[in-house]
């Protein structure tokens, strides 16, 4: 197994066992609920504002994960193995982002059926949002990522997270909740714009912190 | 040809100078022990040779990949032993090389403990065992006897004997005394 996917594979299975697949979709049920709680039982209101909840949803849970990222590594000496081995740290943090979307992507795109069927969602609405989430998803993780190095060995790590990353997660948002085949495209590219950049970020803050 | 050589290296470490002027070099089979006081920059100089941070001033050519035993063990509690050092072997290309390191290192009776469950020496034996399971022919030991008792020192030490016999070699900071036959004596 090549390097990239042992780091790749453990991010999934440290995820998996210390509730990091679990808690974010618990969180996204949970603002899933509040919502129909808040502006009340009105079917119709709901279904309209159900794909820019389940997004405002997703951003809010992108955040559940993102102290334990990069964080325990650095502090465990993690990292500073990994450099010891003369592996890149974009690379790195590259692996750690597909580790980590692997355990954040799919369940969440599963959790947001169950939140349609909560706000009454119809269901063009929902492959919309699906495929939104399936493009939007690999740049939220790659955010993630940059933003758990960028915080890591703070103290207060997962409020400064917040302010970091959210603004950054403003466009997903916008084009992911968006309607029509522009959205889709412009979610694509900044996808993508996140998923190439962020992770020279992350291995510079890493890379920072070793020094 | 050299596995490490410092060349006028000096460090700083938050905007003070912490020694300058290093040159040394370690071939096949030698070694080094770096002593000093506290805070004197050992530490700081394993890391450099490890390739994790740069130097102020000078040049490190170190023949790649070096094996490092640092202050943090860097292994995950949630696993047994075994699967924990696995981890770091399967990316040094050599996962049946972890038994005999966990054998050498005297811990082979817990390999199927959860990291969590280690004491702080046996925590340290596993980051040893990893730097021996690494087959690295450079060794670099920050404070390897810490937490150590007698008979693991003395493993430490028959390890490093058979490593510099099989052509490696060792950099290794320590306050407590270790046995290196023949190293050269780094006082800063």
């Amino acid at each position: 197994m090549s390097a990239f996917a042992a780091i790749a594979w453990r991010e999934l299975r440290r995820a998996w066992v210390g509730g990091g697949v679990m808690l974010p979709v618990a969180f996204f049920l949970l603002v899933s609920i509040l919502f129909p709680f808040a502006v009340g039982p009105d079917a119709k209101l709901l279904g309209r504002i159900a794909g820019g909840v389940v997004w405002s949803a997703a951003l809010l849970a992108a955040l559940m994960p993102v102290e334990r990222l990069v964080g325990p590594d650095m502090e465990a000496g993690v990292l500073d193995q990994f450099a010891a081995r003369g592996l890149p740290d974009a690379g790195v943090a590259l692996a750690k982002t597909v580790g980590h979307w692997l355990g954040f992507g799919p369940p969440l795109m599963l959790a947001s059926v169950i939140a349609a069927g909560l706000l009454g969602m119809d269901g063009a609405t929902l492959v919309r949002v699906l495929i939104g989430l399936a493009i939007g998803t690999p740049g939220l993780a790659a955010l993630a990522v940059a933003t758990g190095a960028l915080t890591a060995g703070l103290r207060g790590a997962g409020a400064v997270a917040g302010l970091v990353m959210l603004p950054l997660a403003l466009p997903l948002l916008i084009f992911g909740a968006g309607e029509g085949p522009g959205a889709v495209k412009l979610l694509g590219a900044v996808s993508l714009l996140l998923l190439a950049g962020a992770p020279f970020v992350a291995g510079a803050a890493m890379r920072m912190g070793r020094g | 040809m050299s596995l490490l050589a410092f060349h006028d290296v000096a460090c700083d470490r938050g905007g003070r100078r912490l020694f300058a002027g290093l040159s040394f070099a370690l071939g096949p089979g030698e070694a080094a022990l770096l002593t000093g006081p506290n805070g004197i920059g050992k530490s700081s100089l394993v890391r450099l040779a490890a390739g994790l941070s740069a130097p102020a001033a000078g040049r490190i050519d170190r023949e790649a990949p070096a094996a490092l035993a640092a202050e943090a063990a860097a292994l995950d509690t949630e696993l047994p032993l075994a699967a924990a050092l696995g981890f770091w072997a399967a990316l040094d290309g050599g996962r049946e090389r972890v038994a005999p390191a966990l054998a050498a290192m005297g811990i082979g009776h817990l390999a199927e403990v959860p990291v969590r469950f280690l004491s702080t020496g046996q925590r340290k034996r596993a980051a040893l065992a990893r730097v021996v399971a690494s087959g690295a022919r450079l060794w670099l030991l920050d404070e390897p006897a810490n937490g150590l008792d007698t008979a693991s020192v003395a493993a430490l030490e028959a390890a490093i004997d058979a490593h510099r016999a099989g052509g490696g070699a060792v950099l290794v900071a320590s306050h407590v005394p270790i046995a290196l036959p023949d190293a050269q004596d780094l006082r800063l």
